[in-house]
């Protein structure tokens, strides 16, 4: 159990980490993002500048602190309108049955036909680069996931003995949906939801590594990592921490996760074999 | 089998249809007028009447549709806007480059996570398995757009083994084909152990041992043989997210393929180019999807059996 609760531990640590300099950056960071000392270009780090500066002599430290507010305010959106849209569609579909379950299953099918990135990118390539528009793209993909799961949870949940026992006693819809299935549907949605702040955060990095992401002068890790790539020869610090930085918040959700799933649903632990 | 087998296929149209389907519903999805967004607001009369004409821009949408589908099923995927070649040629000389870059990261993150999948689950609780399986966390989390770059630093700069891009050599495969099959082989790893670990303590590996086999020949014959059965479904639903990887993959290391591809449609606004690629990236996952599910079939005889249409 302590192996457990030290991933959840771990978890907490980089996501209240994550929080603080969301909240604190303007305090934290040494220097305002944006301002550029051009004659400091490509400094590497020191004293004065702890993580070195980029080409236009914007310090980095100062520009990831920034940079953790898009990550975190891209990561924590796309998880949650995702998981809003996927768990209704997906739990309404589940328990009308019939046509409306036969049409989200085919639309869930060509969906997961295609690369999630694939689909997100080619959202970015007609919507046009903006944060807003990010977060539409990633979400456009992202709800499919939960859609899937809630169906499958509600499907089982729905034919247990406790949702029968409520219908038969002649409680409605909605009071079935609110008191019996929602309750149950959370503990795995949530554990979904934090594995997709992980993934959005990546999502986010990989578009705007290529370019189609958040757009300059926004400081966006993986804008960070695209421009630092240029000077991997000269200035590899413009590439290694925005990479670290991306690494470590990806690990902290999905120890996050792990440590969830492993509390909120005991009977795991006990069957997991790894 | 067979009739599994069809089963299997008659579900392909469906979802073959709804892939073209969705691809064909971007170019609605553009604000304002296409022409501007894919020529620009300063382009001559003449191209923007010859673009309107070869997507049938005037015509009804259904009826755009159907002209769309007319198009496929000859093979016509129209044609670039800034090459002004074939899209159908374009796809078909970098779509060798994908595959191979694809196959190669396969190769490489199986060469890894087999035996140290294997070694972790028979030396459970060992350095070696806490370090494998550290090892396998961050390979799952770190980002082929960052690795790339780390790579090439290490092994192209720094040590000078490797080429920093490019194609032509076996030896400019290395670097991409181990940028994409690193959190392959990291999620492959985990699996082998895991699905190895379930079937270490059946009856089956009991009685093999029993008979006086060597360690080696119960693990490798008998308990590999049932432990690879989710692995092998595992690589099939991995191959989405390799095609995905190969996007950016191929960007960092100039690799002539099917993801540098796409992202010069995007950067050009070539929408017929761009169709394209999304089309034939997103089939070949169908079908590789196909394909893992009939081997999975073929392998275990109660999926047949037991599952429906799907």
């Amino acid at each position: 159990m302590s192996r457990l609760n030290l991933k959840l531990r771990l978890g907490l640590a980089v996501l209240a980490a994550l929080m603080a300099s969301n909240l604190l950056a303007p305090a934290l960071s040494p220097f305002p993002p944006l301002e550029q000392r051009l004659e400091e270009g490509l400094n590497p780090p020191s004293l004065s500048h702890p993580l070195g500066q980029d080409k236009f002599g914007r310090d980095v430290l100062s520009r990831l602190l920034h940079g953790a507010r898009v990550s975190l305010l891209i990561g924590l959106s796309t998880a949650l309108v995702s998981l809003l849209i996927g768990a209704l569609l997906g739990a309404a579909a589940a328990y009308l049955g019939g046509w409306a379950d036969e049409l989200l299953t085919r639309v869930i099918d060509v969906l997961l036909a295609f690369p999630g990135i694939l689909l997100a990118l080619a959202l970015m390539a007609i919507l046009g680069p903006s944060l807003n528009n990010v977060i539409l793209a990633l979400c456009a993909v992202g709800w499919v996931g939960y859609a899937r799961l809630a169906r499958g949870q509600v499907l089982s949940l729905r034919e247990r003995e406790f949702v029968l026992a409520a219908r038969a006693a002649g409680a409605g819809l909605g009071r079935v949906v609110v008191v019996h299935l929602l309750p149950n549907l959370l503990a795995p949605l949530l554990v979904e939801a934090t594995f997709g702040v992980g993934s959005a955060i990546v999502a986010e990095a990989g578009l705007s590594f290529l370019g189609f992401g958040v757009q300059p002068p926004t400081p966006s890790w993986g804008a960070m990592l695209n421009q630092g790539r240029q000077f991997l020869l000269v200035a590899p610090h413009l590439t290694t921490f925005p990479g670290l930085a991306i690494l470590v918040v990806v690990l902290g959700f999905n120890f996050l996760g792990d440590g969830l799933r492993d509390r909120l649903d005991p009977r795991l632990t006990r069957s997991r074999v790894n | 089998m067979s009739r599994y087998l069809l089963r299997r296929l008659a579900w392909l149209v469906p979802t073959c249809l709804g892939v073209v389907s969705l691809i064909f519903l971007l170019r609605p999805l553009i604000p304002g007028d296409p022409v501007d967004f894919i020529l620009g607001e300063s382009a001559q009369a003449a191209d923007r009447e010859a673009l309107r004409r070869a997507f049938h821009l005037d015509e009804p949408l259904a009826r755009q549709y159907l002209l769309f589908l007319e198009g496929l099923a000859r093979g016509d995927l129209g044609v670039s806007i800034h090459s002004r070649r074939p899209v159908a040629r374009l796809i078909l000389e970098r779509y060798p480059a994908t595959l191979k870059l694809t196959l190669a990261s396969i190769l490489i993150a199986l060469v890894l996570a087999l035996p140290l999948g294997v070694l972790s689950a028979v030396r459970r609780e060992s350095a070696l398995d806490h370090t494998a399986m550290a090892g396998a966390l961050l390979g799952a989390a770190m980002p082929n757009f960052w690795l790339g770059p780390l790579l090439i630093l290490l092994f192209a700069v720094q040590l000078g083994w490797l080429p920093v891009s490019g194609a032509g050599s076996p030896a400019h495969l290395v670097l991409p084909a181990l940028t994409l099959g690193t959190s392959l082989a990291a999620i492959l790893t985990r699996m082998v152990r895991s699905s190895l670990l379930e079937v270490i303590g059946q009856e089956y590996m009991t009685t093999a041992r029993a008979k006086g086999l060597s360690e080696g020949v119960v693990i490798c014959k008998h308990g590999l043989r049932n432990a690879l059965i989710p692995v092998i479904t595992l690589l099939g639903l991995q191959f989405g997210a390799l095609l995905a990887g190969s996007i950016i993959t191929e960007t960092i290391f100039a690799w002539p393929g099917l993801g540098r591809l796409t992202v010069t449609a995007i950067q050009a606004r070539d929408f017929p180019l761009l169709q394209g690629c999304l089309l034939t990236i997103s089939l070949s996952y169908v079908l590789i999807n196909l394909l893992t599910d009939l081997a999975y079939a073929a392998a275990d005889p109660r999926i047949r059996l037991n599952r429906g249409g799907r």
